[in-house]
C-alpha cells in the first residue's frame, strides 16, 4: 500500500509551526512537569525528544554490530519520513541505510529474508498502517520460521514505525496494531513512551534474537522527556517485558502504554488536585510478554483498575488485562475494572470527530470519577 | 468439511463453463508434436527451439517509444495527421480545466500551510494526464484514481462546491467529514472513492472491470463500459499492481490501467524505483495491449485513452495499459518537501520548459484561439471563483449529528443507535450545556 506513505503525516506535523489550526496540539498529553525545557541538570539528566533518542539507539547499534542494518521507504537520501533516521546514511553509508521502492511486501520479505539467513536488519514501515502489506512476511514469516524449521532458522529482525493515533490523518493512517501483533506467538511487541522507553526498548529489540515490532508513535516523536546519565550512555538497555510504574499511588491502577501513558499521568495529576485521589501509572513498555505481575500487584495494592489505550474497543489490549485481571487478581478487585479505549469506528477525519474517536485526558478522568464513585 | 468440499467442487464447474466448453477445453489441450520445431509445453506454446544459448538482456532492446500529437511548442508533430475528431469548444474547456485544477492547487496548498486543512495533494506538472484521460471515458465508465487525480474529477463533472466541501468536512461533503482531504468520491459519474492505502485500487479495478463483463454479458443492451484505473509508478512497485494486472489479462477485464509515471515515489526517484524499461514493459509481460503517451500532451493522452477504450471494448473485453510520462512539478504532497531531494533548477528548467498547460496554450494561440487577454480573465475569474466556494464551504455547518454513528455497518448497529438515544436524551436535557448551532439540523440532525 502505501502510500501517502503516501502521507507522511509527521513531516507535516513538522511544518504545522505555521498552523493556525488548534488541530494539532504536539505535545497534548505533555505531563505539566516536562512543559518548561531543561537541558541538563546537576544530577546529568538531559532533556531529549523521542526522535532523538530513537536515532541514537539506531546509531549505537549500527555503529556496535556490523549485522545490522536499516530499510525502508525514505530513511537514507530523505532522513525517514519523520526524520528518525537522520544522519544516518551520511554516517553509516549506502550499504546499511537503505532506500527501497515502495514495496512493502519486497523490502519487508527482503529484511525477513536477510534475518533469517544471519543479518540483523531493522526493518522501518513508513507507519505500521502500511505493513498490512507485509503483515505475511511478519507473521507467517517471521514470527513462525524459528518455530517451524525446528530452531535453525532464527529470525533476529526489529520491524519500527510510528502506530496508532496520528492527527488529521483519518481512517488508513490512525490504526492501533498493538493487540494484532500481541496476539501472535513468536513476536515479542514493545510500545515507548518516553525518550528512555524508546532509546532503551529498541536497542533491546535488537539486540533481541527474535523477531520484535516496536510500536512508536508519530505525535510523541517531537515531545522531549528527560533521560537520565545512565540512559545517555550506549549500553542502556531496557528488559523486554517489564513495565514501569510511572507514577506510584494507592487509589486506582491505571494501565496504558504509548502515548495514553502522557494522558494518564495527566489525568491522574488531575485527579490528585480535583478529588484527592492517587492513581498509579504503570507504562506496559512491553505488550507481549506482558508484565503481568507488576499489574496485579498494583491491583493487590489499589483494589481498582482501569486501562487506557488508543486502540479498538473489542478484543484489545485491553480486554486482555482486564481478562487477566479476573484471572489472577479478582478477589483483590473491589469494584468492575474498566477499559478506556478508542471508538469502535473507523477514525474519521474531522476534528471534532477524531477527538471522539480516542481517548482524551477527560475521558480519563471521568471514567476513573465514575470507578472511584467519586 | 464436508458442506464446504461440494461448493468448491461447484466453483470451477461455473468458472468452466463461462471461458470454454469442457469439450473445446479438451480439444485445446497441449501436447508436444514429434519433430516439430517449436515447444509446445502449457506454459509457452509457441516458443521455438534454438541451440544458441543466451540471455535476453533488456538493454540491448530498444524503449518502448513514446507517443506524442503535439511537440513541445504545441506544433502537431505530424502535419499529415488526421483531424483531432474533438471540437475547439471542447479543447477549450480541457484547457480551462486544467487552469481550474491549477489555480485550486496554488490556493489549496497555501490553506494547508496556513493550517486550515491537515492536507492536501497538488498535481502540478500532471493536469494533462488526468484531464486528457478522464475527457476519453464516459460518464457511465467507471474510476478508480489514486489521489492525484483532481483532473479526472473535475473533467468529470465534480464541482469546485463538491471539492471544497470535501476538503473542509462540512454538510455537503457526501464523506460527511470522515476522509482526508482529497480523498474525493462521486457516485455518478461512478468514481470511486480514493483510498489512502496505496494500489489496492489496482486489483479493485479488475474486479469491477468483472462485474461489468458479467453484466454486459447477461443484458447486452446496457451501454458497453470500461474501468479506468489510475496509479502513480511507486505504486506499481507494490504487489497489488503486479496481481491486478496479472487478474485483469487472465480473466479478460475491460479495464484500462493509466500509469502516471511521473519520476519521483514521494523522494525515491525512478531509478531506484525500477530497472526495467518503465511501467510500460511489465504490461507486455502480463500480456497486455499497452503504449506509452507523452503526458505533457493532452492530445496523446486523450488519443491513448480513447484508442484504449475501444480496444478494451473489443473481443469481449481485455486489459490496456497505457504508461503516461511526465514530470511531478510540484512537492509529492503538504507532507513533502521535496528540494530536499532534487534540485530545485531541475523542478523549475520542468516547469519553464515543458509543461501540459503551456504546451495547449501554445497549440491554443498558435491556432487564434487564445491570447493573453483571454488568459488573464480566464485566470481571474477561476481564482475568484474558486476563493468564493472557498469561503463559502469553511463557513458551512457540519453534518448532521447522527453521521457520527452511521455508516460503519450498511446498519446502524443496535449498540450505536441505543448510544444515538442516550446522547439525544443527554442534548435534550441539557440544551444550555451544548452549542448545536454548528451542525446542520441541530438536534434534529440526530
Amino acid at each position: 500500500m502505501a502510500s501517502p506513505r503516501l502521507f507522511r503525516p509527521a513531516a507535516r506535523l513538522l511544518s504545522s509551526r505555521l498552523s493556525a489550526r488548534p488541530a494539532f496540539p504536539q505535545a497534548a498529553c505533555t505531563p505539566s512537569l516536562l512543559r518548561f525545557r531543561r537541558y541538563a541538570t546537576a544530577n546529568g539528566t538531559k532533556d531529549v525528544t523521542v526522535r532523538d533518542a530513537l536515532n541514537e539507539a539506531l546509531a549505537e547499534e549500527l555503529e556496535s554490530n556490523q549485522k545490522t542494518f536499516i530499510l525502508g521507504e525514505e530513511v537514507a537520501q530523505y532522513n525517514g519520513a519523520y526524520k528518525v533516521t537522520r544522519g544516518l546514511l551520511d554516517r553509516f553509508g549506502p550499504k546499511r541505510v537503505i532506500d527501497t521502492p515502495i514495496t512493502e511486501a519486497g523490502f519487508c520479505g527482503l529484511a525477513v529474508g536477510a534475518a533469517l539467513a544471519g543479518l540483523h536488519p531493522i526493518c522501518e514501515f513508513m507507519t505500521f498502517n502500511f505493513a498490512m502489506q507485509a503483515i505475511d512476511q511478519i507473521i507467517n514469516s517471521a514470527a513462525k520460521t524459528h518455530y517451524m524449521s525446528g530452531g535453525i532458522q532464527p529470525c533476529n529482525i526489529t520491524f519500527r514505525g510510528p502506530n496508532g493515533f496520528a492527527a488529521g490523518v483519518a481512517a488508513q493512517h490512525s490504526q492501533d496494531y498493538s493487540a494484532w501483533y500481541g496476539s501472535i506467538p513468536g513476536l515479542k511487541v514493545v510500545a515507548p513512551w518516553s525518550a528512555e522507553d524508546a532509546k532503551g526498548l529498541l536497542k533491546a529489540a535488537i539486540r533481541d534474537p527474535n523477531p520484535v515490532c516496536v510500536l512508536e508513535n508519530e505525535l510523541l516523536y517531537g515531545q522531549a522527556f528527560p533521560m537520565s546519565e545512565a540512559a545517555q550512555k550506549d549500553d542502556f538497555v531496557l528488559p523486554i517485558g517489564k513495565a514501569k510504574i510511572e507514577r506510584p499511588g494507592k487509589d486506582l491502577t491505571i494501565v496504558s502504554l504509548s502515548r495514553c501513558v502522557g494522558q494518564s499521568l495527566t489525568a491522574a495529576a488531575e485527579l490528585k488536585q480535583k478529588y484527592g485521589v492517587d492513581a498509579e501509572v504503570i507504562n506496559l513498555r512491553s505488550v507481549k510478554p506482558l508484565d503481568v505481575e507488576t499489574i496485579i500487584q498494583s491491583l493487590k495494592k489499589t483494589g481498582r483498575l482501569m486501562c487506557v489505550e488508543s486502540g479498538f474497543p473489542m478484543f484489545g489490549v485491553s480486554s486482555e488485562i482486564l481478562a487477566l485481571s479476573m484471572e489472577y487478581g479478582f478477589d483483590y478487585l473491589t469494584a468492575p475494572a474498566v477499559r478506556v479505549t478508542g471508538a469502535e469506528v473507523p477514525t474519521p477525519y474531522a476534528l471534532g470527530l477524531e477527538n471522539m474517536s480516542f481517548p482524551q485526558e477527560s475521558t480519563i478522568v471521568g471514567q476513573a470519577a465514575k470507578l472511584l464513585r467519586l | 468439511m464436508s458442506s464446504i468440499l461440494p461448493l468448491s467442487r461447484r466453483i470451477p464447474r461455473i468458472a468452466r463453463r463461462s471461458t470454454l466448453p469442457l469439450s473445446q477445453r479438451w480439444s485445446t489441450s497441449i501436447s508436444q508434436r514429434p519433430g516439430s520445431d517449436r515447444v509446445r509445453f502449457p506454459g509457452a506454446v509457441n516458443s521455438k527451439f534454438t541451440t544458441e544459448m543466451s540471455f535476453i538482456n533488456p538493454q540491448d532492446m530498444p524503449s518502448i517509444p513514446t507517443y506524442r500529437v503535439l511537440d513541445s511548442d504545441g506544433v502537431l508533430v505530424d502535419k499529415d495527421r488526421k483531424p483531432l475528431g474533438v471540437s475547439n469548444e471542447e479543447i477549450l474547456v480541457w484547457y480551462k480545466n486544467m487552469l481550474t485544477v491549477s489555480i485550486m492547487d496554488i490556493i489549496m496548498f497555501e490553506a494547508q500551510r496556513q493550517g486550515r486543512l491537515s492536507f492536501y495533494i497538488v498535481s502540478a506538472g500532471e493536469e494533462g494526464i488526468s484531464i486528457g484521460s478522464a475527457a476519453a471515458l464516459t460518464p457511465d465508465d467507471v474510476v478508480f484514481a489514486q489521489y492525484r487525480e483532481t483532473g479526472v474529477f473535475q473533467q468529470r463533472g465534480f464541482t469546485l462546491k463538491n471539492f471544497m466541501s470535501q476538503l473542509f468536512a462540512n454538510k455537503n461533503d457526501n464523506g460527511y467529514g470522515r476522509n482526508m482531504p482529497v480523498h474525493y468520491g462521486c457516485d455518478y459519474p461512478r468514481t470511486h472513492t480514493i483510498s489512502s492505502t496505496l494500489a489496492t485500487q489496482i486489483p479493485h479495478a479488475s474486479g469491477a472491470a468483472y462485474a461489468l463483463k458479467l453484466q454486459s454479458l447477461q443484458n447486452p443492451d446496457t451501454p458497453r463500459r470500461i474501468v479506468a484505473c489510475y496509479f502513480g509508478e511507486g505504486a506499481a512497485s507494490e504487489g497489488d499492481f503486479h496481481a491486478g494486472l496479472n487478474i485483469a489479462s487472465t480473466r479478460s477485464c475491460p479495464v484500462v490501467f493509466l500509469c502516471r509515471n511521473n519520476g519521483y515515489a514521494i523522494s525515491t526517484p525512478t531509478l531506484e524505483q525500477y530497472r526495467g524499461d518503465g511501467i510500460a514493459s511489465r504490461g507486455i509481460g502480463y500480456g497486455i495491449d499497452t503504449i506509452r503517451v507523452d503526458g505533457n500532451d493532452i492530445f496523446a493522452v486523450y488519443e491513448a485513452m480513447a484508442a484504449a477504450r475501444a480496444l478494451a471494448l473489443s473481443d469481449g473485453g481485455k486489459p490496456v495499459l497505457i504508461e503516461a510520462m511526465s514530470y511531478r512539478v510540484s512537492h509529492h504532497s503538504t507532507s513533502d518537501d521535496s528540494f530536499a531531494y532534487r534540485a530545485r533548477v531541475e523542478v523549475e528548467d520542468w516547469k519553464r520548459r515543458d509543461n501540459p498547460i503551456i504546451r495547449l496554450r501554445k497549440y491554443l494561440e498558435n491556432q487564434g484561439l487564445w491570447n493573453e487577454d483571454l488568459e488573464r480573465s480566464a485566470r481571474e475569474g477561476i481564482r475568484a471563483e474558486i476563493l468564493r466556494e472557498f469561503g463559502a464551504a469553511e463557513r458551512e455547518k457540519k453534518p448532521e449529528i447522527r453521521m457520527a454513528f452511521e455508516g460503519v455497518y450498511d446498519e446502524v448497529t443496535d449498540e450505536a443507535r441505543g448510544q444515538m438515544g442516550e446522547l439525544k436524551r443527554i442534548l435534550e436535557t441539557y440544551p444550555e450545556e451544548y452549542d448545536l448551532r454548528a451542525f446542520e439540523r441541530g438536534i434534529e440532525g440526530l
